[in-house]
This record gives structure tokens, sequence and C-alpha cells, in this order.
């Protein structure tokens, strides 16, 4: 019994058994994926796009080291495990003393390579960085994002409109994100599009974003800030042109009967509470989100919520 | 009277309610048997109070094992709920509870499984690996075993009186804050670990001195085993920065007791400064753990493979590089925190530095086999799936080095993925070796080979099941700690595949358990030697049963691996002379120091401010009186130790 089991393992079919399981899950994974939006993958927008093709040039340098790695710790393994004594004549050294040349070339090895890397991370990181503009020759759009106990707010400025709970924006146009908290620090994250930074109370973080084409993607909040943190799921809704953004924007305040975000009706909708229902408000206090940004400068109280509160 | 405590701290939800009376009750049951069986005495004596290092090292791994099935239980809750119930709004789990479940999931791993192992393993093994009979400060180590064992309870009371903390294992503030949590969930987190973490902090000084001054004689630095080089540096680590985790702790209950505003988002509190504070105790913290897993495994490739370590010289200064670099790179946790592209590029850069000396390590483990007769027991089958593992944990670590690439990814399910990996593949894995490898020494009876096996397969297979599906997740945009998503996103079947992964996990747990359980039973037939896998260090040249004093004689060593040398020397051995032996006695410092320690923590959680005061000048009280002890030592007479060893190494050489 045991001799016919070694007989079957031999290298080559143990390699091409782990091979084949490889490639099954792989397909297996591949089918299942198939139709959904494996966001980072699946760029949409430049950010993410040089992202994206870090991530692969990233990978490709560790495979360098991984597969090596790999194939001698199953080759060693096999070589010299003890039964393979027994049958052949296989070296063994149990004093052997250290071969000086090897190690200079493990250590060696990693080192060209993560030096490399550190060029790449050195220049990409300053490239992708979040409060850098992204060039362009289009006029970027002014996006200010309160992140709220357990909703999203979205004002523009510039057009004196603002959104809860889904982001419009133009496609082929860079976005200056200017973003806050008004309640425990949060995260801002549309996969798709690329870069998350952390939206924290009391202080503005910059992220730069463009969309490369018309779409709807997710955008999600990546750091628990109580009870109602996993309904914080909203749309990022990229408009094909900027006629189109303009089209909403003034649609917004067009009806009569709109609803208006000033520092009192801001107040009810701070209040924590769970929902992913979409409005859109017409913007009557233009400082709002520098006021949101400064309350906490004062001795004002925050947006109070308790655990009992966010079950309701 | 009661400070905050009402009948309403009692619990509410059926599966706290379950878990709560399930722990009293085994508690019950354990005293009865106690008092049945008349066995109180014994344990005070032999156990509770003891000062022998290799009590105490036990102790400590059975707290952690307990502990590892608890925050199982909270694994496979956090499970159930994402594959399960994610869409069900009449889920058994509410967001609140869901909150408290990660988060202590997270604690109790970290802090009382990983730390219990780590610190069982330095106690059991690191005085016997140098040669010594007793750590340097004995009745310290006492008081920092039963620390551990107060924060442990103090965050186990939490299940039955109150809540635990909704904020995560690290408890990010402002969240932490009275406004947002105003609960005693973060108190308990705070206090749990402000009490254990002293503890920690006494056992790394402690441990640092011995192998500093305590070695055998002859025993250069350069000559010591690979694992009390790993554990030097892990003490080293928690010298420094455990220190870091106290003071931060303080001044985030300074916040949430008295008004104060160090962390707090307005009143000029600044959240970013506590980010910052704990992830400079919380990067080293990691090495902390893995690297006396790397001491393990470079104790284990050896000896089964028959050959001596590849590249010790290299093996310590990787060691020592990943001890200083790991201190160099705590903001890689928060590049998403907006600090500038120079910031941020230059801590990449740091933490991406640390991937040359762990591969450096890796292939001098491999090359360790090389040209070597490699057995594949149980130990060595954990090694190989901790390179297969580990890898590629270091490879989506060496991605999130990246700051550009860190941004796709931070706080997504891919970092969960990622640290489950380092710490299940590497420091789990390393603690199963090791525990595997040395459970002989100190039982005299090997585990059963099969069941450790078929643990092993659980394990490896579970884990790939459980943290594949996650790795993909977090690309697809899913995040950590949500207690459900939208179902459009189509996210359900890879949380189903992970939830059947935690279940192998399980399976593996359950063999273990059995194997344990299986093996005692069984211990006559699996009982060896001495020196049942042909070691190579000191610990392994000590007579079945290990005497108190480790040592009858404290001959000099001269070279790394003196065991393997004394046995293939061919000296005859001069016949020893015996003298007396000083041991510490017993104390009960440790249990009384604890018990003031755990007594003030409930005691200022719950704003009980007379019994805060009292546990606290009792607590100080029992520290100086702690240190006025009289006769610390007893002596036990050469003939005695002559005796003693006559019966140790005659009845089986």
């Amino acid at each position: 019994m045991k001799k016919q089991r070694r007989k079957f393992w031999t290298p080559l079919r143990g390699t091409v058994i782990a091979l084949l399981i490889i490639a099954a899950v792989a397909a297996a994974i591949a089918w299942y994926l198939q139709g959904k939006n494996v966001a980072v993958f699946n760029p949409q927008g430049t950010i993410a796009s040089d992202e994206f093709n870090l991530i692969k040039f990233t990978l490709m340098l560790s495979a360098m080291v991984v597969i090596p790695v790999y194939i001698m710790l199953f080759a060693i393994a096999f070589r010299y495990r003890e039964s393979n004594h027994e049958k052949k004549k296989v070296k063994y050294t149990p004093d052997a003393p250290d071969m000086r040349w090897l190690e200079v070339i493990w250590w060696a090895i990693p080192i060209m390579i993560i030096g490399l890397l550190a060029v790449v991370t050195w220049v990409s990181t300053h490239q992708l960085d979040p409060y850098r503009a992204i060039d362009s020759n289009v006029k970027p759009l002014r996006v200010q994002v309160v992140v709220l106990q357990w909703k999203w707010l979205f004002i523009y400025p510039d057009y004196h409109v603002a959104s809860v709970n889904q982001l419009k924006l133009p496609a082929e146009t860079p976005v200056n994100f200017a973003i806050t908290a008004d309640g425990p620090m949060s995260t801002f994250w549309i996969p798709n599009l690329g870069s998350q930074i952390y939206a924290m109370p009391g202080m503005t973080s910059q992220l730069s974003l463009m969309a490369d084409h018309a779409g709807s993607y997710p955008g999600y909040n990546t750091n628990i800030n109580g009870t109602g943190y996993s309904d914080m799921y909203f749309k990022a809704e990229a408009l094909p042109t900027q006629q189109d953004f303009d089209q909403w924007a003034q649609s917004v305040t067009a009806k009569p009967d709109h609803k208006v975000l000033d520092w009192a009706s801001y107040t009810e909708l701070a209040r924590p509470s769970r929902t992913r229902d979409v409005t859109y408000y017409g913007l009557k206090d233009d400082n709002l989100y520098t006021e949101v940004v400064n309350k906490f400068m004062e001795a004002k109280t925050p947006a109070v919520s308790t655990n009992e509160e966010g079950n309701k | 009277m009661f400070g905050r405590l009402t009948l309403d701290a009692l619990p509410h939800s059926p599966i706290t309610l379950g878990a709560a009376i399930g722990i009293a009750v085994g508690g019950i049951v354990v005293v009865a048997l106690l008092t049945y069986f008349k066995r109180w005495k014994w344990l005070w004596r032999e156990w509770l109070t003891s000062l022998d290092p290799k009590k105490i090292g036990v102790m400590y791994i059975i707290v952690a094992f307990l502990m590892l099935l608890r925050a199982l239980s909270d694994a496979a809750m956090i499970r159930a709920q994402q594959a399960v119930f994610a869409a069900d709004p009449n889920s058994p789990i509410s967001p609140d509870m869901f909150q408290q479940v990660f988060s202590a999931h997270g604690t109790i791993m970290i802090f009382f499984v990983a730390m219990g192992v780590m610190f069982g393993a330095f106690n059991l093994i690191v005085p016997l690996q140098i040669g010594a009979r007793d750590v340097a400060f004995p009745l310290l180590n006492s008081i920092s075993f039963w620390l551990f064992v107060a924060g442990m309870v103090l965050i186990n009371v939490s299940l039955g009186i109150g809540e635990f903390s909704p904020a995560g294992w690290l408890a990010y503030p402002p969240l932490s804050e009275l406004a947002y949590s105003p609960g005693t969930g973060v108190d308990y987190w705070i206090w749990s670990l402000e009490i254990s973490g002293v503890g920690s902090l006494l056992s790394g000084i402690n441990f640092l001195i011995t192998i500093f001054t305590m070695r055998r004689v002859g025993m250069a630095l350069m000559k010591m085993p690979i694992f009390v080089w790993s554990v030097l540096t892990s003490s080293m680590l928690i010298a420094f920065t455990f220190p870091i985790l106290t003071v931060s702790l303080t001044l985030l209950a300074l916040d949430r007791t008295l008004g104060m505003h160090f962390f707090t988002a307005d009143m000029g509190g600044n959240p970013m400064m506590y980010v910052n504070l704990i992830w400079a105790w919380g990067h080293p913290e990691v090495y902390i753990l893995i690297l006396p897993a790397f001491g393990a495994f470079s104790e284990i490739v050896p000896v089964f493979s028959r050959k001596r370590l590849f590249g010790y010289t290299s093996m310590v200064w990787a060691l020592a590089s990943i001890m200083l670099l790991s201190y160099t790179v705590w903001l890689h946790h928060f590049f998403t925190m907006g600090s500038g592209a120079n910031v941020n590029a230059f801590f990449g850069i740091t933490t991406m530095i640390i991937a040359i000396p762990t591969g450096v390590k890796v292939f001098n483990w491999m090359f360790t086999m090389f040209r070597g007769k490699v057995r594949f027991a149980t130990p060595m089958l954990w090694f190989m799936g901790f390179v297969v593992t580990f890898t590629i944990g270091g490879v989506t670590g060496v991605l999130q080095a990246v700051p550009p690439i860190d941004f796709q990814i931070h706080n997504s399910l891919f970092l969960v993925a990622h640290f489950h990996n380092m710490i299940i593949g590497g420091v789990l894995f390393g603690a199963f070796a090791g525990f595997t490898y040395w459970f002989p020494k100190f039982a005299g009876f090997r585990l059963h080979e099969g069941l450790g096996k078929a643990a092993f397969w659980c394990w490896l297979i579970g884990f790939l099941l459980a943290f594949g599906p996650l790795y993909i997740l977090g690309l697809m945009g899913a995040v950590r700690r949500m207690d459900h998503y939208d179902p459009s996103l189509g996210w359900q079947g890879l949380f189903i595949v992970a939830g059947v992964g935690v279940a192998v996990i399980l399976l593996g747990v359950f063999f273990q358990v059995v194997q344990i359980g299986y093996s005692i039973w069984k211990r006559k037939e699996l009982a060896v030697g001495p020196d049942p896998w042909d070691g190579r260090t000191l610990e392994w040249s000590t007579p079945k049963q290990i005497p108190e004093y480790n040592y009858a004689t404290l001959d000099a060593v001269s070279t790394r691996d003196a065991f393997w040398a004394m046995k293939h020397s061919h000296h005859e051995k001069a016949e020893p002379k015996y003298e007396a032996i000083s041991l510490p006695k017993n104390s009960g410092f440790g249990v009384y120091i604890a018990a003031c320690a755990f007594v003030f923590g409930f005691a200022v959680i719950w704003h009980i401010w007379w019994l805060a005061a009292v546990s606290l000048v009792a607590l100080i009280a029992a520290s100086i009186a702690s240190t006025q002890r009289q006769h610390t030592h007893r002596i036990i007479p050469a003939d005695e130790v002559a005796e003693t060893e006559a019966k140790l190494r005659g009845a089986h050489v």
C-alpha cells in the first residue's frame, strides 16, 4: 500500500495535479465573477487605472521571488525527504558550513527588487497623491463631502445644490473633493474611480478623481462609524457630459417646492439615522461646509449618537 | 453605591445570555469538582502560587487555548452573519452586537491568544534553552501572568455584565469617545488591555534581563539558540512599545472618565494623535508575535532536517533588522489619513524593506533542508504550510506597502485577508508547530501524529477557503466590519465559501482537542524518551521528567547546538558533582495583586468610586508588600539533588 502511494507521487505528477487544482480554482473564480464588478480590477477612472497598473507591476515583481521560492521549497522537500535517502544516494551534509555566496545572492536579489519597487513607490506616491489635482484641460468640478452618521452629503458649491446618498459628476471632468465628517472618523471610497481617503471631524481631506465614462459606480465608507455603518453604500452617477450635469443641477432647484439646505435643515439631516434614500437640496447657505468643519472648533456638542438610537 | 451598575447591565440578547450562562455554569462545575476532589490546596500550592516558569508557561497556554475557543466562536458568528443573515433584517445578531463581536474577536485573538501562547512559550522554553534554572525575576513573572489573567477575566465579564466595545480592536476615537460610545464597552476594552498590557510589559523586561544575565557559562550571544534570539528581539519590542499602549489607553480613559479632551473631535482634541500612538505600539506588536514564531521554525527545521541551521548569523541579523525596522513603519496603517506624499512614500519604502530580511529567512530555512534528511512529522508540515501561506501574505503585504495601492485596498476585506494570512499562517502555524515539537519534552509523551496531520490539513484548507474569498471580496469593494451588504452586489457566494472555510478550521480545532485528549488517554503507547526528535539545543538534555530546578549542574557550553555537540563528542562524561540549589519559594502575591487590579478595573468601568479607591490602595499596598518578602528562596540540599537525579536519569538511560 505504502509503496504504491510513493510510486504515484512523482514530482511531475505532483506538479501537474497542483497546477490542475489551481487551474480549476481559477476557472471557478472566473465563472463566479462573470458579470460582477471586481471594482479594483475594473478601473473606470484615471486614478483607478494607474493604481491597477501599479498592482499588476508589483505582482509581477513579487512573482519573480515567489515562484522560485515555491519551486525550490517543494523540490528540496521532495528530494531530501528521509525516505528518499533510503532508496537512493542523496547527499547529506549535517554539519555543512554556511555558503556565504549563496547568502549574498538572497540578500542581494530582494534588495534589488525592493530597490526598484522603492523608486516606483516614490514616484507613484507623488503622482497619485490624493491632494494633487488631476492634470486636465477641463475645469474641475468642486464637491464638498460631509460624512454623516450614516449618510453621505455631497455639496456642489458652484451649482448651489446638494445631494444625499448619491454623488453626481460629469464624466471626463476632474472632480476635486473636500471631505469632512460630522461624526466619527469615516472613509470615502469609490473603488472603480480610485483612491479612498479618511473623512475626519473638524478637518478637511482632499481627493481628486475623474471618471472616464458615464456609469454608476458604488461607493463605500470603509471605516466603522457606528451601527448604521453598513448602510453607507451609495452610488456615484457619472453623467455623460457637462451639459447633463448642468441640467441635473438646474432641475434640482427648478421645482418650486424643492428642499432647501441651510443650517437648520442640515442639523435635522445630521442627526444619526440609517437611510439610503436619495434626496436633492437647493443650497441656501454657501458656507455650510465650512461651518460644519468649524463646529468642532467651538464648544458646540457634536451630533450625539448612542447605540440604542442606532438600533431603532 | 454601585455607580452605573444596575440590573440593566445583565445581557439582553439570547446569544450573550447563553454565553454568559455557559461560562458561569462551566465555572461552577470546575469549582464543584475542585471542592469534591479536595483539590483546592493542591491547585493553590502546585499551580496558582508557583513561581516555576514551566508551570506558569503551562497556565499561559491553557488560558490562551480557552480564549482561542472563545474568539473562534466570535469568528464563526461574524462569518455566519455575513454569509447567511446579510440580507435578513431579523438577524439574531444586531448591528450593535455585531460590532461588539468583531471587536472582541480581534482583541481576544491578539491580546489573549497570540500573546498568551507566546508568553507561554517564553516561559517554557527560554530558561531551558539558555541552560538556566529560572527567570531573572520569578515573582514578577507570576505577577505578569496573573495580570494577564485579570485582563482576560475582565474582558469575559463584559459578556455577562454590561457590554463590550463597539469600536473595533483598536478603538479609534472619536468613535471610542464618550460622545459616540457612551456605554461601558470601551471602558471594558481599555481596562482589560491596560491591566494585561502592564503584565506584558513586565514580562518583556523580565525575559530581556533573563536572556542577558542568566545564560549558561560559555553561551555567548552568538551561540544562543535562535529561538532565544527571537525572544530577545521580541522582548525588546515589548519593552519599548508597550509603554506607548499603556499611555494611549490611559489618555483615552482620562477622556472618557474625567471628561478630558486628548482625542475628542471637539475642544481641541486630536483623534489622529491616537491613531499614530496606537500604531506606534500596534505595528511592533505584530512583530512581537511573529518573531518568536520565526524562532520556533528556526528550531524545528534543523531538527527535522537533521542538519544545522543554515546561515545562523544571517538569521540573527534578519531578526535584528526586522526588530529595528518594525519601529519605522507604523504610518502604513493609515496612508489614507492624508499625510503628504513624502511621508507616505517614506513609510511605504521602510515597510517593503522588511520583506528583505524576511525573504532571507525563508531562503535560509529552505537551505537548511537542502542536503538534509527531512522528516515530515507534524511540526514540519506546519512549517511547509507556513511558507506556502506566509509567502502569499508577504506579497499582499508588499502590495499594500505601496501607498497608491493601499488607497484601493485599505480597510477592505483584502486587508482583513492579509493580516489573517500573517497571523494564522505565521503566528498560529508557528505556535502549533512549536506546540507539537516541544509537547513531549514537558508531557513525556508525544501527540498523536495522525490526528495532528488531520488538524493540519483542516487548518490549511480551511484557511485557504476562509481567506481566499476575502481577498477577492476586497477587490470587489467589500469593506471590513459590515454586518450586511446590498444583495445586488453579488458577494454572498464568496461569503458562503468563507463561512465553509471557517467550518473546516473549526473541524481542525476539533481534531486538535481530540488529539490532546486521545494522546493523554494513550500516553503509555505514545511515551517517549527525553530527546524524542534528536534535538540540538540544551532543553533536550534534561531528563524525561524535567526537575523543578531544570539542571542539576551548570556545566559550561562551548558551541551553538550545545546538546547536539554533547551527543556527538567522544569525551567521557565526568561524574557530576552536585551542589545545593536555591529556588524561589511560592508566592501568592501574583494572585493578590492581579485581584486588586481586576477589582480596580471593574470599579472604574462602572464608576464605583469608593471601590476603586479601596482597590487602588490595596493594589499599591500589595505591590509594596511583595517587595518586602523575607526568605524568598528555599534550598535543595546537594544529596537531595543527587537522589532526584539518580531517580530521573536512572529510570531510562
